[in-house]
């Protein structure tokens, strides 16, 4: 039994270069980014779209990427942590902001933590503490408790308003 | 200048690569491994009968299936008992792949091998399992009535029972003025770190060695322990612990199944093979812990100090007992806390059930010790009408009474002897911190407002730093940079850094220029593992160690070379110099570089470093020979550290609650920590590991559970399910601290790893208590739990 | 956790995307979102044989509002009805209720049709539009129809739309009259489904009397609940109704299971009170003519 599944060619744009693979439907976005593109630094901590890990920016938004099928996602712009660097590859102001406030620990969930306070901070470059909390509520951490992402987002907020 | 950045809360070294996605997880290694993937037992307890592949073996992409038919020589044996004690008179542990009988959901039972993870997966979904079905057994009252059992061959379902006894305390409680009983309820929850348990192999055919790399606490051990099980000389078997996404205890319990396994399949295929666990399989595969019921009967006098505790606990260990009884053992030594208990007497019986094994999970049983004599503390200050910080201060082991024996012996084997701490001065602290003097203006001022309040306390101390012990090696490279190395393993506790910190101010260079390696067996093959918030004060120590001999040596061949006494030298930013010179001063320095160039005489220079220390590369005193007798080439030394006894840190927790008094939620206003870990390496480092700890413990006291039905079904196997905090459950933290040094190791540290969980469920039990004015007995509790627990009073 | 094997397919057109739902029936289920089927797929508790892709259909991605009600095409997540400032104008428990629905970077994907056509008991969408009586547009191989909210939803995670049949949108219609609506929950953490939600709409008179109340649950049954609670609050000024009363009726005509995270007892305990918070603050909101 079991013929040989359908392949499809998916392109993304990820990180600002075109990658394509060709891959069954069901292969997730995750696993596509992991394991056939090789960008290891987004990573899959439920695959069932609760914990966060795996968070990218589609198009510009945060999204659970191990909740999509790469195919359907065929030819859209992807961000993952690997492009939240400043170009020269140096801690985006993201990246920075948790060094500088030791917002990480195991440093598992961090990628899914930096993606999506990348694109929150385009949406509100200026968080109260309570805001910048339920901007990260929807992703889990077993290590920090949380208070030093909290003040992670707040320097993240400093550092890209010193930007010229 | 200094370079001493012992001490100071520097930024982490590790932090770059994490933070650019250029870690290297397990999952992440091995992208054309073969993958593995499991049957497990849908059913708690049964007999299995026929293993049927028909419909599976044509799926493309099927490389291997194995049941336990296949595991040949000690691959098929039971797994071993990783702690034996004479008390665990029925230790029982399972086999890789089971073999004839499962007892709980998620045990593996045929192990598929194929091209890529979903193939695997359809492969298992095809592979029938014929099972004749035993009733189970669920839950602590069922395994104690033993109506049923869960081995055949272990009567009453007693995996071990205990006893440890300071004093008479049947005398004491018949002469108590005052003696009260607690009955007392804690749940299931577990580790769950975001990454899962995952095991990478490769064989090499050509030199029959295997190179393992898993996500464990333990690589030196599973090391040893896969050269015995898969029969290969220990200096063929290599394994590395890459980055770990957290652990938490989990992590130590090895060699798991699937650890076993993955190798085993490696060398039997000649592939590399990767197996990653997935989140459904964390749940039912791995272990859980903290599940027990406590009864206890406490005798006082009227100012409320301790005369006479005995506690009897059962504790659910799950199906095997791999760990053996470590955490009720912790149990039952650490519910003394900071207190002295007049006579003592601590039994406990280990109760096998049909659900998940239980190994430790940070805390490691001593959240339910907390929980027991903190609920304790509180119930003699409401029978007596005293204020809650008054009857544990009475109770306090003074500073003056250090070091002070409980007469009893720890896990690690040892007397249970508290080495320093100033208790009193820590609950001073505390108080101040969190108001708990205006707290009753704050509830008055709240109740007219129809709001409901409450203000817990709950103190612990922790053994840390068990032995037996661990080592470390320094070496300063050629080019300046120092590398250092350590057995233990490193889960996110940031001990790149915080070693980095202990070898350079030993030595006397930028912490920048040290590289730290951990758990990996090809760098440093003696260790124990990161468990027992052990990793700073053991590796600390053993690196300091190696470091201060590097030192030594340093200074001799820099003597040497400036014609100087080593006495009259320092080092200072990399530079060997006479103590107090100026910098650059001519002929009184010379780079540490250039000592380590010195120190490994050679015969060929193969770059313009190692032409100085080649025989005709500079003057050379033709009466020794290059390399002295006793000592070795290189800059390099190893030095290990092994502690008489586990040295004890302590803290206090403060919470202040509101509960909703219609909808019965419960939020926490504030919670304060005071902790004494005795000397900090990077503050900022051991401030992160409390937050931590707090979030664990506020979810096992508000949110986590394993909740299994009567059949044996975890019925919340997943993160929908299971509610881990976010970060909106999660209170702000405020902490302060006293360091008391520890006398029994040179750098004066204590443990901080597990700190911060120990207390959740005490202090929350307390303040939400002191909010409803009744005591609450089962953690951990919802806004459903509370609403009828409410009824139930109203009803009374 | 990985899914199992389906045939894929994904059309750009909506006949198209209606042909091939046709000729797969049964065995093919709709891809939207993905938040709420993608999850079951990876733990293959669905294996669907077919699954019909319509993140091409580009033109069902549209949020439309008018002083009538609010249409939502299959295409439009959450977030882009949230943020929806028009819709937001005109029914302002919308944005109110989809904020309790998962986390942002769920709603981001997630679509608002999606999870009405999943008919979750304990979707948030799933109430308000059988709250507000709303209506679903189905479209099929040559034809469509638009049903109610009472008749769309058949059972628990059932509905009435064919095999061969695309939601192509929902309308939520704005109440007629001098209302105030509201959502509110209590959920275990932030994010998570709700052990009880409600949301309420009060309508009162002229005078601001009250002339109508209704709430509809979320987690209190197999299916959504709407019930009418006029009969306790009838004809009482907007500040001054017996609203506990209105919140003891309700919960006497819920029946909610025990499950995991709550007893029954606590939710009605928790329906009544909500209810009774909820109606208060609606009708503080219809008096000042806020909606």
């Amino acid at each position: 039994m079991s013929a040989a599944e359908e392949l499809y060619e998916v392109t993304l744009v990820v990180n600002g270069v075109p990658r394509s693979a060709t891959v069954p439907a069901r292969r997730l976005l995750s696993d596509f980014l992991r394991h056939d593109l090789e960008l290891t630094g987004t990573h899959v901590g439920c695959e069932h779209g609760v914990c966060g890990a795996c968070t990218v920016l589609v198009d510009g938004r945060p999204i659970r990427s191990c909740l999509q099928f790469a195919v359907t996602v065929d030819g859209a712009e992807v961000t993952t942590v690997e492009g939240c660097t400043r170009p020269d590859g140096e801690l985006g102001p993201v990246q920075q902001a948790f060094r500088d406030c030791h917002g990480l620990q195991c440093g598992f969930c961090t990628p899914g933590f930096v993606t999506t306070i990348t694109a929150y901070l385009e949406e509100n470059p200026a968080p109260t503490a309570e805001e910048a909390r339920e901007a990260i509520a929807g992703n889990l951490c077993r290590c920090t408790g949380y208070q030093n992402i909290v003040a992670s987002v707040l320097r993240a907020a400093e550092l890209r308003a010193e930007e010229p | 200048m200094t370079t001493r950045s012992f001490g100071e809360p520097i930024a982490r070294l590790e932090d770059p690569r994490l933070l650019t996605g250029r870690g290297r997880f397990l999952d992440d290694i091995g992208h054309r491994a073969l993958a593995a993937a499991f049957v497990r037992s849908p059913h708690a307890h049964a007999r299995i009968a026929d293993i049927d592949v028909t419909d599976a073996v044509d799926v493309e992409g099927l490389v291997a299936i194995f049941t336990h038919d296949d595991l040949d020589g000690r691959a098929g044996e039971p797994l071993p008992l990783l702690i034996p004690h004479e008390a665990l008179t029925h230790g029982r542990t399972g086999y890789a792949l089971a073999k004839d009988e499962v007892n709980h959901v998620g045990e593996p039972i045929v192990m598929v091998v194929a091209t890529d993870r979903y193939v695997a997966e359809d492969v298992c979904a095809r592979i029938r399992v014929d099972y004749e079905f035993l009733p189970p057994v669920v839950g602590i009252e069922a395994a104690r009535e033993a109506e049923l059992l869960v081995h055949d061959d272990v009567p009453g379902n007693v995996a071990a029972h205990m006893v440890q006894q300071n004093g008479d305390v049947e005398a004491a409680l018949a002469a108590a003025p005052h003696v009260l009983e607690l009955d007392l309820d804690i749940e299931r929850s577990a580790s769950t770190p975001l990454e899962g348990r995952g095991v990478h192999a490769r064989w090499d055919p050509d030199d029959a060695s295997l190179r393992v790399y898993t996500s464990t606490q333990a690589s030196t051990s599973v090391r040893a322990a896969l050269a015995a099980r898969l029969e290969l000389p220990l200096d063929r078997v290599e394994v590395v612990a890459p980055d770990v996404g957290g652990g938490f205890g989990v992590k130590i319990v090895h060699p798991w199944p699937e650890e076993v396994l993955v190798p085993w399949a490696a060398i039997r295929l000649g592939r590399e093979v990767k197996w990653t666990e997935d989140r459904r399989e964390h749940f039912v595969g791995a272990t859980h812990e903290r599940g027990q019921l406590q009864h206890v009967e406490v005798g006082f006098d009227d100012d409320g100090r301790l005369l006479g505790l005995d506690v009897t606990v059962w504790h659910d260990n799950g199906a095997y007992t791999p760990y053996g009884i470590i955490v009720p053992i912790i149990t039952t030594t650490q519910l003394l806390g900071p207190y002295k208990p007049g006579a003592y007497r601590a039994e406990f019986f280990s109760l096998y059930t049909n659900t998940v094994t239980v190994t430790p999970y940070r805390g490691a049983g001593r959240p339910q010790g907390c929980f027991a004599m903190e609920r304790t503390m509180d119930a003699i200050a409401a029978h007596l009408g005293l204020d809650r910080t008054v009857v544990r201060e009475r109770n306090f082991i003074r500073p003056d009474e250090m070091p002070y024996d409980h007469g009893l012996i720890f896990q690690d084997g040892r007397p249970l002897v508290y080495d320093s701490g100033d208790y009193p001065a820590t609950l001073d602290k505390l108080k101040k911190l969190i108001g708990w003097d205006e707290f009753e203006a704050f509830r008055a001022e709240a109740r007219a407002a129809g709001r409901r309040v409450g203000i817990g306390i709950a103190c612990y101390v922790e053994g840390t730093g068990v032995g037996p012990y661990e080592g470390g090696w320094v070496k300063v490279e050629t080019d300046g940079t120092v590398v250092a190395a350590t057995g233990l393993t490193t889960q996110g506790q940031g001990h790149r850094t915080v070693f980095a910190q202990v070898v350079a101010s030993e030595l006397g260079v930028p912490v920048d220029r040290v590289v730290v390696t951990t758990g990996d067996t090809r760098r440093f093959g003696y260790a124990v593992g990161t468990f027992a918030s052990r990793a700073a004060v053991m590796s600390g120590n053993a690196l300091a160690s190696a470091a201060r001999k590097v030192r030594e040596k340093a200074l001799r061949v820099a003597g040497e070379a400036l014609e100087a006494d080593p006495r009259d030298l320092e080092i200072v930013d990399g530079v060997v110099r006479v103590t107090g010179s100026p910098a650059g001063a001519p002929g009184a320095s010379i780079p540490l570089a250039t000592v380590a160039v010195l120190a490994n005489p050679l015969r060929y220079a193969f770059d313009r470093e190692a032409e100085r220390a080649t025989q005709f590369g500079g003057p050379v005193d033709f009466s020794k020979p290059p390399v002295a007798e006793g000592d070795s080439p290189g800059l390099e030394d190893t030095g290990f550290y092994s502690p008489p006894r586990s040295t004890f840190a302590n803290g206090m927790h403060a919470a202040i609650v509101e509960t909703d008094p219609d909808t019965a939620e419960i939020s926490i206003l504030r919670y304060c920590v005071v902790h004494d870990c005795g000397t900090l390496i990077n503050p900022r480092i051991v401030e992160g590991q409390i937050h931590g700890g707090v979030a664990q413990g506020v979810g096992g006291a508000l949110y986590e559970r394993m909740v299994y039905d009567d059949a044996g079904q975890l019925l919340n196997a997943s993160f929908m399910d299971f509610l881990m905090p976010y970060a909106t459950e999660v209170p702000v933290i405020e902490t302060d601290h006293l360091e008391t040094p520890s006398p029994l190791n040179p750098l004066g540290i204590k443990g901080a790893g597990e700190a911060g969980v120990i207390p959740g469920s005490a202090v929350l039990a307390s303040a939400i208590s002191d909010a409803e004015g009744f005591a609450v007995t089962r953690m951990p509790i919802s806004p459903s739990d509370l609403f009828s627990l409410r009824l139930a009073r109203e009803s009374r | 956790m990985k899914p199992a094997g389906f045939t894929y397919h994904r059309p750009v057109t909506v006949d198209d995307a209606v042909a091939v739902l046709a000729e797969v029936g049964p065995a093919g289920k709709v891809l939207a979102g993905g938040q709420s089927l993608v999850p079951l797929l990876n733990m293959r508790l669905a294996a669907p044989e077919h699954l019909v892709d319509i993140n091409r259909l580009s033109g069902l991605a549209y949020v439309r509002a008018d002083g009538d009600g609010v249409t939502v095409g299959a295409l439009a997540r959450h977030a882009d009805v949230e943020r929806d400032e028009t819709a937001y104008a005109v029914l302002p428990l919308l944005r109110e209720t989809l904020r309790h629905v998962a986390h942002p970077t769920i709603r981001n994907r997630g679509t608002t049709v999606g999870s009405i056509a999943h008919a979750d008991p304990a979707g948030e969408l799933t109430a308000v539009l059988a709250l507000l009586g709303g209506t679903v547009t189905l479209r099929r191989a040559g034809g469509q129809r638009t049903v109610a909210a009472a008749d769309f939803f058949t059972g628990p995670m059932s509905t009435c739309a064919d095999a061969g049949e695309l939601v192509t949108s929902v309308t939520f219609p704005v109440p007629e009259g001098r209302t105030g609506a509201v959502w509110t929950e209590v959920a275990r953490r932030h994010g998570d489904y709700a052990v009880c939600g409600t949301g309420v709409v009060v309508t009162l008179d002229d005078d601001l009397r009250v002339a109508g109340a209704r709430a509809a649950y979320v987690s209190m049954g197999p299916e959504p609940v709407v019930v009418d609670l006029t009969e306790a609050v009838a004809g009482a000024m907007y500040d001054d109704a017996g609203w506990p009363a209105a919140g003891r009726l309700a919960a006497g005509l819920l029946e909610p299971d025990d499950d995991i995270h709550a007893t029954a007892a606590y939710r009605r305990h928790l329906a009544e009170v909500l209810t009774a918070r909820a109606l208060r603050e609606a009708a503080g909101r219809a008096a000042g003519g806020q909606r």
